[in-house]
């Protein structure tokens, strides 16, 4: 056979060639869409499955009703809200100086050969589930911090504002633990992002502070600090929608109950701890009402982690036009 | 007037803190020492937890536990929680089957076809977004497209939950593994006349090998802890069932959960050891992962 007759075949398998290679493309580019798919679609099939709930108890009073009755129909999930921000509030007073503290040791103090280990150990944190926590939380922890709550409680009994903050504790399961224990859950991330936003200070400004005499607190303020504000903001940011979703380790330790209390040592509840408590028994409009909580947190959660996306990503871009 | 400057007094001046004023050597400590004070807060809890699980679980884990049934009742002393872990390595290794494949060709897209398309640049974002949609909300969305549907509530529905979960984090993590591999594979490749879709099947994915295992583990460990997807997802059994398809199941996260906040010593003493074996296999897909990823940064190194 002379190679004459060989082109056909070669442009056949050209062809072939062609037709695998847009195929191949096709394929990977459906799955990189997939993410985009199962995101709308969870955004439409609960919105629809919560929506007779939605309509019975009218969406203002949905979002702004104090009152949780299920037994009577009445879906107002304010409360729920309120334990939410109040919750990841708490985590995020301890969590945020305790993370940049953490990501500046890294970063600054730590020498050489300890920073791979503490990044081991913090990431070692991030994996433990959250169960976990909330049986630690839940069997150890809040016996102990019920005593410690009404010591302080006592403490501060005489001065106005802070007795309201501080009241009576019944019980260690309180807006207040569950704080304590989202901080944990949210360090890690917040550590993590944080030290990616010190790596992108020029070498060059933290030389120039040493040089002009400043000392390394002083060198921290002046160049490592401004210049990472913004990626800071956006860190925070990214554990605040993390501690908002946080689920079963809240549930075991913030007590389960439905009412607005300015007492951070008082029992309440989280949108996602109600979920769990009251997924299990629920049923008809009840599990409508819950799937719509559910929805308000999905929104919550999106709008807070876009947010947080858009801050870091306009940091680095002021970063490009300064280095 | 001279424009010469005066000499300096001392040209070897002191440059060590002692010359420092004792205020700003005072604030550079006490910073330091804040500093130093958040790497304790931080590793406090991790030890706390630690200790807590092994010495508390320690005493209940036996044989025993591992290998028999989950007693029905609460009150019961003993039992084990074979089923449940059971349970778990089946849903997440289901969770698994579904979410890497879609998870590392979606990171295919990114790194080898969009590359910086507006496109890709969303699917980035939107990936991000993903991660963050709190695990209770995934559970609710598998449980109205899936539970309702096929009216039971099965293991599958469980690892369509956990699949959705780990998605993100593999496309993420999976991406940034093909962006180390040297474009000069890719060229190579292609200057021997090999078309792109053999290119990145038998050149691309094989040299990010190592590093999108350890990225998938990191994945399935993360996804072998949730609970409360499971709670909603799942149903309950007490005995092993390896049909994903028909009846209940559960896994060590739901049993912890149910166990936790029980008043009896029983119950209790099984949730804890459920976390000291939850934790265990957590820790060794973990470890698993850390490992191999060490040693693809060695061959990377050695080029």
């Amino acid at each position: 056979m002379s190679t004459i007759d060989r082109p056909p075949a070669d442009l056949e398998s050209r062809a072939r060639t062609r037709l695998a290679d847009r195929s191949f493309k096709w394929l990977v580019t459906g799955a990189g869409l997939t993410v985009l798919a199962i995101l709308a679609f969870i955004l439409i099939s609960t919105t629809n499955q919560a929506f007779p709930a939605l309509r019975h108890a009218g969406p203002i009073e949905f979002l702004f009703g104090s009152r949780w009755a299920p037994n009577e129909e009445i879906f107002g999930t304010l409360s729920m809200l309120y334990g939410t921000a109040v919750t990841s509030l708490i985590g995020m007073i301890f969590a945020v100086p305790v993370s940049i503290g953490l990501a500046l040791f890294i970063s600054e103090i730590a020498p050489r050969w300890a920073k791979r280990p503490i990044i081991t150990v913090i990431d070692l944190l991030a994996t433990i589930p959250s169960v976990v926590f909330g049986l630690v939380g839940v069997i150890v922890l809040a016996p102990h911090l019920a005593s410690i709550y009404q010591w302080w409680s006592d403490l501060v009994s005489p001065i106005p504002i802070l007795n309201t903050v501080f009241g009576d504790a019944n019980s260690g399961r309180t807006y207040f633990t569950a704080g304590i224990v989202l901080a944990v859950m949210i360090i890690p991330i917040i550590t993590s992002m944080s030290r990616e936003v010190f790596d992108t200070v020029p070498d060059t400004d933290k030389q120039a502070a040493y040089a002009l005499g400043a000392t390394r607190w002083e060198m921290i303020k002046g160049a490592i600090l401004p210049h990472s504000f913004g990626g800071l903001v956006g860190a925070s940011m990214l554990g605040l929608g993390r501690a908002m979703g946080e689920t079963i380790a809240v549930t075991l330790v913030v007590g389960g109950a439905f009412h607005i209390s300015g007492n951070m040592f008082d029992s309440g509840n989280t949108m996602a701890a109600a979920i769990a408590q009251q997924f299990g028994e629920s049923s008809g409009l009840h599990t409508d009402a819950l799937i719509g909580i559910g929805v308000v947190l999905f929104a919550l959660t999106v709008i807070v982690n876009l947010l947080a996306r858009l801050v870091v990503r306009r940091a680095e871009a002021k970063f490009k036009g300064a280095s | 007037m001279s424009t010469i400057a005066p000499p300096p007094e001392n040209p070897r001046r002191d440059l060590s803190t002692r010359s420092l004023g004792k205020i700003r050597n005072f604030k550079n400590r006490g910073a330091t020492a804040a500093i130093a004070f958040c790497l304790v807060a931080a590793a406090l809890p991790l030890i706390f937890v630690s200790w807590e699980v092994l010495s508390r679980g320690g005493s209940m884990l036996s044989l025993e536990f591992l290998t028999s049934d989950i007693p029905r009742n609460y009150r019961s002393v003993g039992g084990g929680m074979w089923p449940a872990i059971m349970g778990t390595l089946i849903i997440t290794g289901m969770a698994a089957l579904l979410a890497l494949p879609i998870g590392i060709a979606g990171a295919v897209y990114l790194n080898e076809y969009g590359k910086n398309s507006a496109t890709a640049r969303f699917i980035r974002t939107m990936s991000d977004v993903m991660t963050g949609v709190p695990s209770i909300v995934m559970g609710l969305f598998i449980y109205v497209v899936w539970v309702l549907t096929i009216e039971e509530r099965n293991g599958f529905g469980g690892a369509l939950a956990l699949a959705c979960l780990m998605l993100p984090i593999v496309v993420r993590s999976a991406e940034e593994m093909l962006k180390l591999v040297p474009e000069e594979y890719r060229l190579a490749s292609a200057a021997l006349g090999t078309p792109k879709w053999k290119t990145i099947m038998t050149v691309v994915l094989p040299s990010a090998s190592s590093g999108l295992t350890s990225g998938s583990l990191l994945a399935i460990a993360r996804a072998a802890g949730e609970t409360a997807p499971i709670i909603v997802t799942v149903g309950l059994t007490y005995s092993v069932n390896p049909d994903l398809f028909s009846g209940g199941n559960t896994t060590l996260a739901a049993q912890i959960y149910r166990n936790a906040a029980q008043p009896f010593d029983g119950a209790v003493d099984r949730a804890w050891a459920a976390a000291l074996t939850l934790i265990a296999i957590v820790f060794v897909f973990t470890i698993i992962a850390r490992v191999i990823a060490a040693r693809f940064s060695i061959e990377s190194k050695r080029g």
